[in-house]
Order: C-alpha cells, then sequence, then structure tokens
C-alpha cells in the first residue's frame, strides 16, 4: 500500500514540474518536441532511480555534514553512464538534447529527491519514489511539448498531422516566448481546476455544517422552524 | 585563433541579448524564478552568479584543455568520462571557498551575498556556459591561454546577461504585486507570462548580429 503510494505521488498529486515547480530548465529547453521530451523524461527517470537506490544504500556511511557534494558526485557519475549510452546507441537524439544532458546532474528534482527521500527512506520505497517522481517529470514534458510541437510544427513526434498544415502554425511556440506561454497557461488551468474543486468543497462542507446543526436542535428537541 | 573587434563585439551583445541565458536559452530559470521576487535580491544574486561563473569558466577550461586534452594524458580520454564529474566539483567547490573568502575578508558583501551562494551550486547556467563551448575550444586552432580567455568572457558575459534579466523580471514581479490578477493566475502562472513577454522583448534583438 505505501510502495503504490510514493510512487503515485510523483504522477500528478505532487507531480515535479507541475505542482513542485523543480526542473524548470530542461521542463523549458527540450519541450520543442515529443520525442525530445520522451528521451529526456527517460534519461532524468534512469538518472533519478539510480541515484536513489544507491543513496539509499549508502546512507548509513554519507557523513550529514558533507552530503550534498557526494549526493551531486554519485548523480553525475550516473549522468555520465547515461551520456556514454546515448552517444553509443541514440546520437541524434544526443545531438538534440545537447548540453542539457550534462545538464540533468544540476535538476534540483534529482537533488531534491535524494535530500528530502532517498536520505532518510528505505531502500524499496526510495526506488519507487524514484520511479513514480521520474515517470511524473516524463509525463509533464510530454504534456507540455504535445502542445508546443502541435501549435508550433504541427507535428507529433517528428510526424506530420495534415498536409499544409505549416502554413497554420503559430513558430512562436517551438521559440523560447512560446516555452513560457504554454507552461504558464498549464500552470494557470491546473490553478484553475483547483481553486474551483476547492470551492466546490468548501460549499459542500457548509452544507454538511448546517445540516448537523440543524439535525442537533431537532434531537434536542428546539423548533427549528421558527 | 584570434578573435577580431567584431566578433569580440558579438560575443558580448550575443550574450546579453541574442542569446541571453535565461530568456533565450532556458539556462538558470530557477533562480530566475525563485529569487525575483525584490529587486536587490535579485542584484545580489546576480553579482553572485557572474564571480562564480567567471572563475568557474577559467578553473574548468584549464583543467579541460590543460589536463584532460594534454598530449601525454590524452591516452586515457578523460574528456570523455569525467567531464561532468570534475566540473561539479570544482564549481560546488569554487560557491564553498567563495562563501569562505567573503566571509573572512568582507563580511558586509557577505551579508547580502551569502544566502544566494549556496543556491549557485545547482544553478543550471553555471555547468551550462562551461558546457556550451567544450568541443570548440577542444579544437587545436585555440591555445590554452586563447580557450581560457574566450571561456572567461563567455562567464563574465553570460553572467551579465542573466543578471539583467533577473533584475528586470524582479522589476516587473514588484509591479505584479499591486496589480488585480485573475485568481487562478496568481503567484507562478503570472510570472510565467511576464517571463513570456521579457522573452518577446528580447527576441526583437535577434536579426542584429
Amino acid at each position: 500500500m505505501s510502495i503504490a503510494k510514493e510512487f503515485s505521488k510523483g504522477l500528478i498529486r505532487e507531480n515535479p514540474v507541475l505542482v513542485l515547480l523543480l526542473g524548470l530548465c530542461p521542463t523549458l529547453a527540450v519541450t520543442t518536441g515529443v520525442s525530445n521530451a520522451v528521451g529526456m523524461g527517460f534519461a532524468a527517470t534512469f538518472v533519478l532511480i539510480c541515484s536513489n537506490l544507491l543513496i539509499s544504500i549508502c546512507k548509513k556511511g554519507i557523513p550529514k555534514e558533507i552530503r550534498i557534494p557526494i549526493f551531486i558526485v554519485i548523480i553525475a557519475t550516473f549522468v555520465t553512464v547515461v551520456k556514454l549510452i546515448m552517444a553509443a546507441y541514440f546520437p541524434a537524439l544526443k545531438a538534440s538534447l545537447g548540453i542539457f544532458l550534462a545538464l540533468i546532474v544540476v535538476n534540483c528534482i534529482i537533488l531534491g529527491r535524494a535530500e528530502a527521500f532517498a536520505f532518510k527512506r528505505g531502500i524499496v520505497e526510495s526506488m519507487f519514489d524514484g520511479v513514480g517522481m521520474g515517470l511524473g517529470f516524463t509525463l509533464a514534458l510530454c504534456l507540455i511539448s504535445f502542445f508546443r510541437e502541435i501549435l508550433g510544427g504541427g507535428t507529433f513526434y517528428g510526424i506530420p498531422l495534415a498536409d499544409g498544415l505549416s502554413d497554420y502554425t503559430q513558430k512562436i511556440f517551438i521559440l523560447s516566448p512560446g516555452g513560457f506561454l504554454t507552461v504558464g497557461l498549464i500552470l494557470a488551468t491546473a490553478a484553475y481546476f483547483k481553486n474551483r474543486s476547492d470551492r466546490r468543497l468548501q460549499i459542500h462542507k457548509n452544507l454538511n455544517h448546517g445540516r448537523v446543526e440543524r439535525e442537533k436542535k431537532l434531537l434536542s428537541g428546539v423548533d427549528v422552524v421558527k | 585563433m584570434e578573435f577580431t573587434f567584431e566578433q569580440y563585439f558579438a560575443l558580448m551583445f550575443g550574450l546579453i541579448f541574442t542569446q541571453n541565458f535565461v530568456l533565450s536559452q532556458f539556462l538558470g530559470l530557477c533562480p530566475f524564478f525563485g529569487v525575483s521576487k525584490n529587486r536587490d535580491a535579485a542584484l545580489g544574486m546576480g553579482c553572485a552568479v557572474i564571480f562564480v561563473m567567471t572563475m568557474a569558466s577559467v578553473v574548468t577550461m584549464l583543467i579541460y584543455k590543460g589536463l584532460f586534452l594534454h598530449p601525454s594524458l590524452q591516452k586515457y580520454h578523460m574528456e570523455q568520462y569525467l567531464d561532468i564529474v570534475s566540473f561539479i566539483l570544482v564549481i560546488a567547490s569554487l560557491v564553498q571557498f567563495v562563501e569562505i573568502v567573503l566571509k573572512k575578508v568582507a563580511p558586509a558583501l557577505y551579508q547580502t551575498l551569502g544566502i544566494y551562494l549556496p543556491l549557485i551550486t545547482t544553478n543550471c547556467a553555471v555547468l551550462g556556459v562551461t558546457q556550451m563551448k567544450l568541443t570548440e575550444f577542444s579544437n587545436p586552432a585555440y591555445s590554452l591561454a586563447q580557450a581560457v580567455w574566450y571561456q572567461g568572457l563567455l562567464g563574465v558575459f553570460g553572467g551579465i546577461g542573466f543578471t539583467l534579466a533577473i533584475y528586470l523580471m524582479a522589476g516587473v514581479r514588484e509591479r505584479l504585486q499591486s496589480a488585480p490578477i485573475p485568481e487562478s493566475m496568481k503567484g507562478m502562472p503570472i510570472a510565467f507570462m511576464a517571463g513570456c513577454c521579457m522573452a518577446l522583448a528580447f527576441f526583437g534583438f535577434q536579426g542584429f548580429i
């Protein structure tokens, strides 16, 4: 039960990008296309799972005072592993991610999970936390790049959606201002729905509260009609 | 390889305006949104970033070009697997070093910059600037001194561009605090919208070079 909770919280409720607002640089930089977003998401997920695992295994041996440099070296090692694997098997993806592949090291999500979760919790929990957070990151990247790629380039995963669509696309969405615009609008939409459900919950509570009060009065024999 | 005056100017103007680290390359967004609530804090953060970026650029290029690519050490191919680890270590220890020195030498400056310094280690702009031109400067056409000098310039002007962006953003956000904003837009969404408008404005410099 608790493992399922650790896994699922990263997907929506504590989504690292859209709720916790961590790791914004790669989020805005690589979401010009869905294929880039998927590549970046899985690379970061791999690093996150490995670093969470290793840190939770070694947490007894890491002195508290110098834990941050140790975390960074562990993360940097796994990023190097990803970089070398990508250079060997996916050179095109590596070229399009550019320096942002190396910048996974300073992605606040990974260091944040190491500090806030893996350093304190057990091995299995930490691994599932890494999987959930990594998939949440990938999901958010895919959502943002979905809008940006279709609106900006008229393609999905590099495949044109319709003939002549490219005449009507707005190039601004794959350029830098469009990144800010898309993420801002997605955050605002999420805030709108959250506000609405909060308001409904509040109204519901008030109604219930009123009914409970009325019933209490009825039971105590006080005439509420008057 | 020697830069001409035009190339120096293009480097400077490009890093500050057309390829601004924050607004067109998406480097260093965490402090851009996190430390831009008031102008003094933004300026303090900017100055600390300029300093660390310049130092980190010079030191990492010295290590990369002078040690990893040194003819007698090239057979170990250290530049392929040690660059990320060594660069991040250099940045982390530099930040720590700057913090200790500032505390001792200029306590007043430390008071203003101190709280931002630990944040700089995980600022992607610093690691980004050291990685950006690695392949270009590893070309033997650049001597060690030239590569270090140009990389240092990248750090200085990149830092100035970062400071400009974060300072302007802080000015905008100070005004936003007293503006009537729709409920759903409050907080981060409106900050992103402001970022979008600023990126659009900086986009206007695009054809200059």
